[in-house]
């Protein structure tokens, strides 16, 4: 995937947690986020409310970053960014 | 020349993170002493957290967080949440120890935890000793529960998990042997604590020390096999299966709805609300359903093995928990699985013919 000022975007991989209920999505994250590196981005789809608390605690406590959260109806997308280790 | 001062290597340990308030002080007191922690929370499948509170619309006010990951972040650890519901099975099924008041196997439970955590730290040591996790770190505290937490399980349990004097608990070591950190003088002994019995006035009074006051404290301990209802739930199961066995499914479906069973061969799952209505949405293919057409209802999950019969007679039941519990006939609509739907009306059964013993 290139931007639009012809630079290589960094790897992007999604993941779809919904229907599970937490702490899965968060188990998933770490397991798909431990496969990363640096700076790839994970897009994760979800469907328990509980994440909304939980994904972005996990990050936070393992040094990563979301970048966007967005809610519509009873879904959640969130954009997370690998840390460093 | 002088030579340069060696720095003492930082020492390492695990945490087994529950999300109560005891992991969560025993972790503060060796941070205190300078020990990096990283903390590990097993999910079992029978986990309080999280679940149920997505699912019910009651609990909704209730914060929906991980209490895990919120003592994690009190402490400022990194935490490792790891998924053990497969190789947990052999634990609920075949406990060496027994069980406590419920189909709760806690001695073999903490000893299985204990174990995985020494693992990492065996794994770990195979990159060399000054990698990974030099020891373990519980929250466990003599006398403080009537199975798990005894005088002479304490040894036990280090034995057992092949941890030995690897495990650490700072809350009680005063009570107990010295372990290797504190014989090697990674710890300093005399910090370590002498709380025993079930009074948490002690713990209660270190958490207002480090100014911790929003930790979780739940009533029943933080797994569904200490409960009653739950437990006979998962022994009837076991008995309609003519089998001890579950599947990761079966044990989430106890947690929630009326579960009803009018014949060895079947029996009803009700939801009581939106929450657990829209959960129960996900089961539909997995089995029969019954639904009411002419009035609002909740979804009813039929497992087993009925036959049409008693799938109409079921839906005589489901329809007593709907709108139209006082009507002459309900509409119905049976979705059998595999087979063609059937849409039929009904008469609600009366609340007093629903027999006590039905409820599980």
């Amino acid at each position: 995937m290139t931007t639009e000022n012809g630079k290589i975007d960094k790897s992007q991989q999604q993941l779809d947690v919904r229907k599970l209920l937490c702490p899965m999505p968060v188990i998933k994250t770490q397991n798909a986020v431990n496969e990363m590196s640096p700076g790839d981005q994970l897009i994760i789809i979800a469907s328990d409310p509980g994440t909304l608390e939980d994904i972005p605690t996990w990050s936070r406590i393992n040094g990563h970053k979301i970048l966007n959260i967005e809610e519509i109806d009873r879904e959640i997308t969130f954009l997370l960014e690998v840390g460093e280790e | 020349m002088t030579e340069p001062k060696q720095t003492p290597m930082q020492r390492k340990a695990v945490a087994l993170i529950s999300g109560g308030l005891d992991s969560l002080l025993a972790v503060k007191v060796v941070q205190e002493q300078g020990i990096h922690v990283e903390g590990i929370n097993f999910y079992t499948g029978f986990c309080v957290e999280g679940h149920t509170h997505a699912i019910r619309k009651k609990d909704k006010k209730k914060q929906k967080r991980n209490n895990a990951l919120w003592c994690a972040e009190q402490l400022g650890i990194k935490l490792h949440i790891i998924d053990i519901s497969e190789e947990y099975k052999d634990v609920v099924l075949n406990p060496k120890h027994g069980y406590g008041a419920n189909l709760n196997p806690c001695l073999d439970c903490k000893i299985f935890m204990v174990s995985q955590a020494q693992l990492m730290l065996n794994k770990a040591r195979e990159f060399g000793e000054d990698k990974g996790f030099d020891f373990i770190i519980t929250g466990e505290v003599i006398g403080q529960r009537p199975k798990s937490q005894r005088k002479e399980t304490m040894p036990l349990i280090a034995r057992e998990s092949q941890a030995e004097d690897r495990l650490l608990r700072p809350l009680c070591a005063q009570h107990l042997p010295p372990t290797l950190p504190e014989r090697e003088g990674w710890i300093d002994r005399t910090k370590l604590l002498d709380f025993e019995g079930r009074n948490r006035k002690p713990q209660m009074a270190l958490a207002k020390h480090y100014g911790f006051d929003d930790y979780s404290q739940p009533a029943g301990g933080c797994c569904f096999l200490t409960d009653e209802s739950y437990s006979k739930k998962l022994a009837d199961l076991w008995q309609a299966q003519g089998r001890r066995d579950y599947e990761l499914d079966d044990i989430m479906l106890l947690k929630i709805g009326r579960h009803i069973r009018p014949a060895p061969n079947y029996k009803l799952i009700i939801s009581r609300e939106e929450g657990e209505n829209n959960f129960m949405e996900g089961y539909r293919k997995q089995f029969h359903t019954i639904r009411t057409l002419s009035h609002p209802g909740p979804l009813t999950l039929v497992d087993g093995a009925p036959t049409t019969e008693d799938l109409q007679y079921a839906a005589t039941i489901a329809a007593r928990f709907s709108q139209g519990r006082d009507a002459e006939t309900v509409e119905v609509q049976i979705d059998r699985k595999g087979e063609p739907s059937i849409v039929t009306k009904i008469t609600p059964m009366a609340p007093q013919d629903i027999p006590k013993s039905w409820y599980i």
